[in-house]
């Protein structure tokens, strides 16, 4: 496979090689366009050098589910695509939560909800630090994993920081069992710029992404409703 | 004399002015040390708010980029509120960073258990690769950050506002002797030295310093202790954190081992930490009554 050429078609042929986590599979499927757009048209990463100092920053805070993560960032070149023949396997390197001492692209270890965000908000200020101006930092979190309060103290800070290069994804595959809805009034009311999208339109993702702004935060909200995952 | 929560402030400021991949992350506590660190470098000294689980992941955040991030509160709400942070954004994830709690053990006396952590440094040995420092004086502090905040890996330090009058040349995992005897071996950790030399006047006892349990001297404490040790640790923390440091030392021999720490019970009662050193037997009349049961040479 040609990594400069992967297709869609490409990354659920690699899905289709890791299996044994169908307990996530919702949550596989539902993030995979969303990821898609991200890896294919928006995120300046080199998967030969996945490490650079100048590329832009995914974080995959919820973990669960990380099939299509995985066959995307094969797909792309940044690891071999037999690794995915060993998902889950002791002498493999993926598991079902991603580790970043194992996994080139892999950005950060998750898996324990609630952990990503506030790490971005890390990432994006040392960004900052060093002077880094334009690149993105992306996080993405499930409508279940923002039950998590460590989430809305982020949120909360985020804002204030004017943290511009800072964009949170939300996958709201509506698995959580409170509501989360609205929410353009509930993460926008702590000063985020928030757009909802269909999950599954891959124009609308793009533009969402692309909105960015010098001192404000972006969400982006990926709607993926029951039936659609 | 600098009590240890002003010589963090103050090395740490120099921290940041000397090394520009110096992060500081506060969570409110202590920014009026941090004043002009804050106004001089802004993108790298930054007051999150009352946000302790965001602080340390705020704090991994920089570490991932290549910063030796240090952050800071009061124990329980360094130590215990962020522990899975702590564990997994550190821990797990293979970084470095400094993590400093005031008010170790009952500092903060009056304000009641809440506020209290004598099971900080415990809770920290069982994050795999943290290092666990507890200086005795603020020299110490001082000298303890300046040699391990850019080390690579994540270290908790407990400063406490019991400190001992003088400081000694110390570094992490280094045992000092601090006089020789022959019936048992004493190990004071890092504020309990002084009361320690006060108490053994009379016994035949050697007299030891540490002001770290991860790492640790092992084979130093060996050679201190003897072929048939009795040893004895007087720990600031709760009575035992010590052990598994101890014997994995001296698990070669056959020992006896008694530790003098913190009664592993919730403190209901307020006042100074002096009069709580007297509630559980830790000021000098406890600790010498405590230790005359196990060595009753006196």
């Amino acid at each position: 496979m040609d990594t400069r050429m992967a297709t869609l078609d490409d990354v659920r042929a690699l899905m289709a090689r890791a299996t044994g986590d169908e307990k996530h599979e919702e949550s596989t499927t539902s993030t995979m366009d969303a990821l898609w757009v991200l890896y294919d048209r928006v995120l300046r990463i080199d998967p030969a050098e996945p490490d650079a100092e100048d590329r832009d920053r995914f974080i995959a805070s919820k973990g669960h589910g990380p099939a299509a993560l995985y066959a995307i960032l094969a797909a792309k070149g940044f690891f071999p695509a037999d690794w995915l023949d060993h998902f889950l396997e002791h002498g493999g390197h993926l598991g079902s939560h991603p580790d970043r001492t194992q996994v080139p692209g892999i950005e950060a270890s998750t898996g324990s909800l609630g952990h990503g965000l506030p790490i971005a908000v890390g990432v994006a200020l040392a960004l900052r630090a060093k002077g880094f101006r334009d690149q993105r930092t992306i996080v993405l979190c499930g409508d279940a994993e923002l039950n998590e309060g460590s989430n809305w103290e982020a949120i909360l800070l985020a804002p204030q920081l004017e943290l511009g290069g800072l964009t949170l994804l939300v996958i709201d595959n509506h698995s959580s069992s409170l509501t989360m809805q609205p929410w353009p009034a509930r993460i926008g009311s702590f000063g985020w710029d928030v757009q909802v999208v269909d999950g599954h339109d891959h124009g609308a993702l793009e533009r969402a992404f692309r909105v960015r702004h010098d001192d404000v935060p972006t969400a982006v909200v990926a709607d993926v409703p029951e039936g659609e995952w | 004399m600098r009590d240890m929560r002003q010589a963090f402030g103050a090395t740490v400021s120099d921290l940041v002015d000397q090394d520009d991949r110096v992060a500081v992350v506060l969570a409110e506590i202590s920014t009026s040390y941090f004043e002009r660190a804050i106004a001089a470098h802004p993108d790298r000294v930054i007051n999150v708010g009352i946000m302790e689980q965001t602080m340390v992941g705020v704090a991994a955040g920089f570490a991932m980029e290549g910063f030796h991030p240090i952050a800071h509160s009061l124990s329980p709400f360094m130590a215990e509120r962020p522990y899975e942070q702590l564990k997994l954004d550190f821990g797990y994830q293979g970084l470095g960073g400094t993590f400093v709690g005031v008010g170790g053990s009952y500092d903060y006396a009056s304000s009641g258990g809440t506020h209290h952590a004598p099971a900080d440094a415990g809770v920290m040995l069982g994050i795999p690769g943290m290092e666990v420092l507890i200086p005795g004086h603020g020299d110490e502090m001082d000298a303890l950050l300046r040699s391990t905040y850019a080390n690579g890996r994540p270290t908790y330090i407990r400063a406490s506002v019991a400190t001992n009058a003088e400081p000694h040349r110390m570094e992490p995992g280094r045992i000092e002797v601090i006089r020789r005897g022959a019936a048992a071996t004493v190990l004071a950790f890092g504020p309990m030295l002084d009361r320690t030399v006060a108490v053994c006047e009379g016994l035949d006892v050697t007299i030891a310093y540490a002001t770290s349990l991860r790492p640790f001297d092992g084979e130093g404490l060996a050679a201190i202790a003897g072929e048939v040790p009795v040893l004895i640790t007087v720990e600031p923390f709760y009575e035992g954190t010590a052990a598994p440091v101890m014997t994995a030392a001296l698990g070669d021999r056959p020992m006896r081992y008694v530790s003098i720490g913190v009664p592993r019970a919730f403190i209901h009662a307020y006042g100074e930490p002096e009069d709580i050193d007297a509630d559980l037997g830790l000021d000098e009349a406890g600790l010498g009554r405590r230790l005359d049961a196990v060595v009753p040479m006196r």
